[in-house]
């Protein structure tokens, strides 16, 4: 898996059916990359729902949060409803996880991304990684501990 | 390992001796039906183990999630200028079935609030500053859903009857 001090690979993926997003695109702006496994997890302890809470807290630091899945871009738009999401869920969908595998966040037992984190800086470097066991969900400590390094240097 | 930021103060929502041997912490939204499951086995613990433990709650409101979370929050929180914070918390917590933005005024009469009081508090600075802050140290803290236990500061890696069985066995 990429680590800190690494360039974060560049990407271009659907946020809907006629919306792409590309990550260059964000350069002058924190990034973070949540991969996670698949939509319609449980809702209470949902990684997801999580940082939907959470997102004034991402814009205090100029932050902005993308979830990555191999699901497709229809699943996510159901998923983002139901759950009322605020933020872009992208789609690793074709080639299948080929995003995912870039960031060696890609489990191809399961054909699914891990759960992993990523905060990209605002020069496109990446400052913080974390891989959590896929049953595990990470929380936001330590993506706001590595805004907080991020905002300090 | 996540630990509890900050550490539980005179400004958290205590029950239980003060000099008490083991200190639980829970995060919870009252909308949250698993936060309603536990509540009864939390209570359980607290009567099983009587003065060896304390219990504090923070709020931690999936309000996307849980249209009344937030509301019922404030209605604890006001209720706790009163001094009648547990009482409220109690009474959500046993109506949880039937929330509504209607049913805080029903309930601070219930517990036996003065209504025009609450009805102010429920909307003021300070308890949103309350819930606001209990939020962020629950994610500071690496909440990562609710119910969310610490025990003795150090996060509690399961569920409420996980926790139930751990003390029965670090006490016998």
């Amino acid at each position: 898996m990429l680590e800190e001090g690494a360039k974060a690979p560049d990407f271009e993926l659907n946020a809907t059916p006629d919306q792409k997003i590309r990550l260059k695109d964000f350069k002058g702006k924190n990034v973070i990359l949540a991969f996670y496994p698949a939509d319609w997890s449980p809702v209470c302890s949902d990684q997801m729902a999580l940082y939907n809470e959470m997102l004034k807290y991402f814009n205090k630091y100029d932050a902005q949060i993308f979830g990555i899945s191999v699901d497709s871009v229809w699943c996510h738009l159901a998923f983002s409803a139901d759950r009322k999401l605020h933020f872009p869920l992208l789609a690793d969908f074709e080639p299948k996880g080929e995003v995912s595998k870039a960031y060696g966040a890609y489990d191809d037992e399961a054909g699914e991304s891990k759960r992993a984190l990523f905060v990209i800086d605002k020069e496109g470097n990446i400052a913080w990684s974390y891989l959590s066991p896929t049953a595990v969900n990470p929380g936001a400590d330590g993506i706001l501990d590595a805004l907080d390094k991020l905002t300090k240097k | 390992m996540s630990t509890l930021k900050p550490a539980v103060s005179e400004n958290d929502h205590i029950q239980g001796d003060q000099s008490a041997s083991v200190e639980i912490v829970e995060f919870g939204d009252y909308e949250c039906p698993f936060c309603g499951d536990a509540y009864p086995i939390v209570k359980e613990i607290q009567e099983t183990f009587g003065e060896q433990i304390k219990f504090a709650f923070r709020n931690f409101p999936l309000q996307e999630a849980h249209p009344f979370a937030l509301s019922a929050a404030f209605a604890a929180e006001a209720a706790a200028a009163q001094g009648k914070f547990w009482e409220m918390h109690d009474a959500i917590y046993e109506n949880q079935h039937r929330l509504s933005e209607h049913i805080f005024a029903e309930l601070a009469e219930m517990v036996g609030l003065d209504l025009e009081k609450f009805k102010e508090d429920s909307q003021s600075e300070e308890v949103k500053q309350k819930v606001e802050s209990d939020f962020e140290s629950g994610v500071r803290s690496g909440v990562n859903g609710t119910p969310s236990f610490y025990v003795d500061g150090i996060k509690f890696d399961g569920g409420v009857m996980d926790l139930y069985q751990m003390l029965k066995e670090s006490t016998e």
